[in-house]
């Protein structure tokens, strides 16, 4: 594979599969809904 | 009709009624399983590959943040919100609207007859690949031995080869719907993702091993940077995010429809959208390392080999298989997986139809089941188990995708994003329980930005199809299967409509508890429930 090409499919993965793991960390960051009991008036 | 038909039931009991995901998990696997189709594995690699290669990474991803995600964050904003089927749904934004939901669930209909015989040939194909049965012609072997395709006609000869493996088809997917939303779809889903996510990581690791795979990954990846000037390469990039996503035709509205009301649906379908991406990406890493093979092998460029579709998957495939060691293990794994893809993206389209029919009608889960499974599989068995099949198919699949759903989702996006104004409320309950918050930008992707792209989509399709006869196919197949079935898709849908509900359908706006006091101090974009009746 020439150089560009290596640099660009590394390019394509950390940010698709980076973007997905940061879609991931958000979702669990911001908590399931069974644990997010502030979820009410009390507010977040 | 009246807005309410008869008295409307409690909101826990609609939603216990209707079924529905028993947690983020296997709704986020659901959607995943309905948005990795055949289109992921078959279509990405090429469209990418003709399109800019590495350079095409920008103009998809453009698409992805600018049209996929925030029309995907839409249509989970309108099923969460109005907890029904697509019809519902609409009918609950605003009355006159319920056409549109109904154009939808036509649209899957149609689209499940087809797809579902594409899963029979997989499924046939997964055995072929074990004794390698095309021999050294699988073009010959595919259209002449196994599907018997003979001149441009509609035909009643049945091919039993076909026939059987699509019969069997049928009896795993009825019974999938008759166990329901969590036992049905959510089991599949929970145990046929992670098998399909290993499967196909298997399978690019073989392929990566075959000597030349390099070579294939040079030319999907090496940039061609002058294609980002082209408008026909940015069309590319969103007709491929848009088509991949499962978007726009009444799937996402019913899953997400099934979630909990406090369910944080901006961040599920983030991840939702970079795992459809992410799947599409290491289909492109998988084929294009064959296809390399294969260009290697025969001492010819990859130009020559690349190809997609049905191309791709039964004819390139086969003659991998045939060359490659350890070909037979690659073989089942790309048709099973192509299987595995195909049956989960399969249940969600008859799923919109499943769930429209319960909502209007007021039928058990089984009796829904048939009343929709029955005819798909009697249909698709009378109009694909034939020698004609394959053209009826490929013309069906053509016309539904460009005139169907790229026009329902056009014109849907548009009356809820102008027409309808619901846009504020709509991301105002994305925001309730959503991160991160959907504002301005949004409304702004949604109403203007994704529209304008779909638009430039449709226009180059249509101009292509007005230009030459799609495929050089006779006029009366182009018009019977193809112009004629998405004209009268939505004059149906619009008369469906006119048919009452159910006694006791709560029709003024989303059900009580959907748009619940937001918490102490969030910014919920001012929206004003009566806004949108």
């Amino acid at each position: 594979m020439s150089t560009v090409a290596i640099v660009m499919m590394v390019v394509a993965m950390l940010v698709i599969w980076g973007g997905l793991a940061l879609a991931v960390a958000n979702l669990v960051r911001h908590g399931a809904v069974e644990d997010r009991v502030d979820d009410g008036p009390r507010g977040r | 009709m009246g807005a309410t038909a008869g008295q409307s039931a409690q909101p826990q009991d609609q939603d216990s009624r209707r079924g529905g995901f028993s947690s983020r998990k296997v709704f986020i696997l659901a959607a995943i399983g309905s948005a990795v189709g055949l289109g992921n594995i078959w279509r990405f690699p090429y469209v990418a590959y003709e399109n800019g290669g590495g350079a095409f990474l920008l103009p998809y991803l453009v698409a992805l943040l600018t049209a996929g995600i925030p029309f995907l964050l839409l249509d989970y904003a309108l099923g969460h919100r109005h907890r029904g089927s697509a019809p519902l749904s609409f009918a609950r934004l605003r009355r006159g609207a319920e056409g549109l939901g109904w154009w939808q669930v036509g649209i899957c209909f149609v689209i499940a007859v087809y797809y579902a015989a594409v899963i029979a040939w997989a499924l046939r194909y997964t055995f072929f690949s074990l004794d390698e049965a095309w021999g050294a012609d699988p073009e010959g072997f595919f259209f002449g031995e196994f599907l018997q395709a003979g001149d441009i006609a509609v035909t009643t000869d049945v091919v039993p080869g076909v026939l059987v493996p699509l019969a069997i088809v049928w009896v795993a997917v009825l019974a999938i719907m008759a166990l329901g939303v969590q036992r049905g779809i959510g089991t599949v889903s929970l145990v046929f993702i992670p098998l399909l996510v290993v499967a196909f990581i298997a399978l690019v690791v073989q392929a990566l091993l075959l000597p030349g795979a390099g070579t294939g990954l040079d030319a999907l990846f090496t940039p061609d940077w002058s294609a980002l000037a082209s408008a026909p390469v940015w069309a590319a990039a969103y007709g491929q995010i848009f088509f991949s996503l499962s978007i726009g035709f009444g799937v996402m509205i019913t899953y997400a429809s099934y979630v909990d009301r406090r369910e944080d649906m901006t961040g599920s379908g983030l991840v939702v959208g970079f795992s459809n991406s992410g799947f599409e990406l290491l289909a492109g890493i998988g084929v294009f390392a064959a296809l390399g093979f294969m260009a290697q092998a025969n001492g010819v460029a990859v130009d020559e080999v690349a190809g997609d579709g049905i191309g791709l998957a039964f004819v390139a495939f086969p003659a991998i298989i045939s060359e490659a060691p350890g070909g037979g293990l690659l073989g089942v794994l790309f048709f099973g997986c192509l299987v595995i893809a195909g049956i989960t993206s399969l249940v969600s389209v008859i799923e919109v139809v499943i769930s429209a029919v319960r909502d209007k009608l007021d039928t058990s889960r089984v009796t829904a089941t048939l009343v929709v499974g029955v005819p798909a599989a009697v249909l698709s068995l009378v109009l694909f188990s034939t020698t004609s099949g394959v053209y009826v198919l490929d013309v069906v699949d053509r016309f539904v995708n460009q005139y169907g759903i790229l026009v329902v989702a056009l014109l849907s996006m548009l009356a809820v994003s102008w027409a309808l104004r619901a846009l504020p409320v709509l991301g105002g309950h994305l925001n309730v329980h959503g991160r991160p918050r959907m504002g301005t930008g949004w409304r702004v992707l949604t109403s203007v930005v994704a529209p304008a792209g779909l638009a430039v989509v449709l226009v180059l399709s249509l101009r292509e199809d007005l230009a030459a006869a799609y495929e050089g196919y006779p006029t009366w197949l182009l018009v019977g299967f193809g112009w004629v079935l998405v004209v009268a898709l939505p004059v149906v849908g619009f008369l469906v409509a006119r048919l009452p509900w159910r006694d006791g359908t709560h029709l003024e706006g989303p059900p009580p508890g959907s748009d619940p006091a937001p918490p102490a101090g969030a910014v919920t974009t001012g929206h004003d429930a009566e806004g949108t009746r």
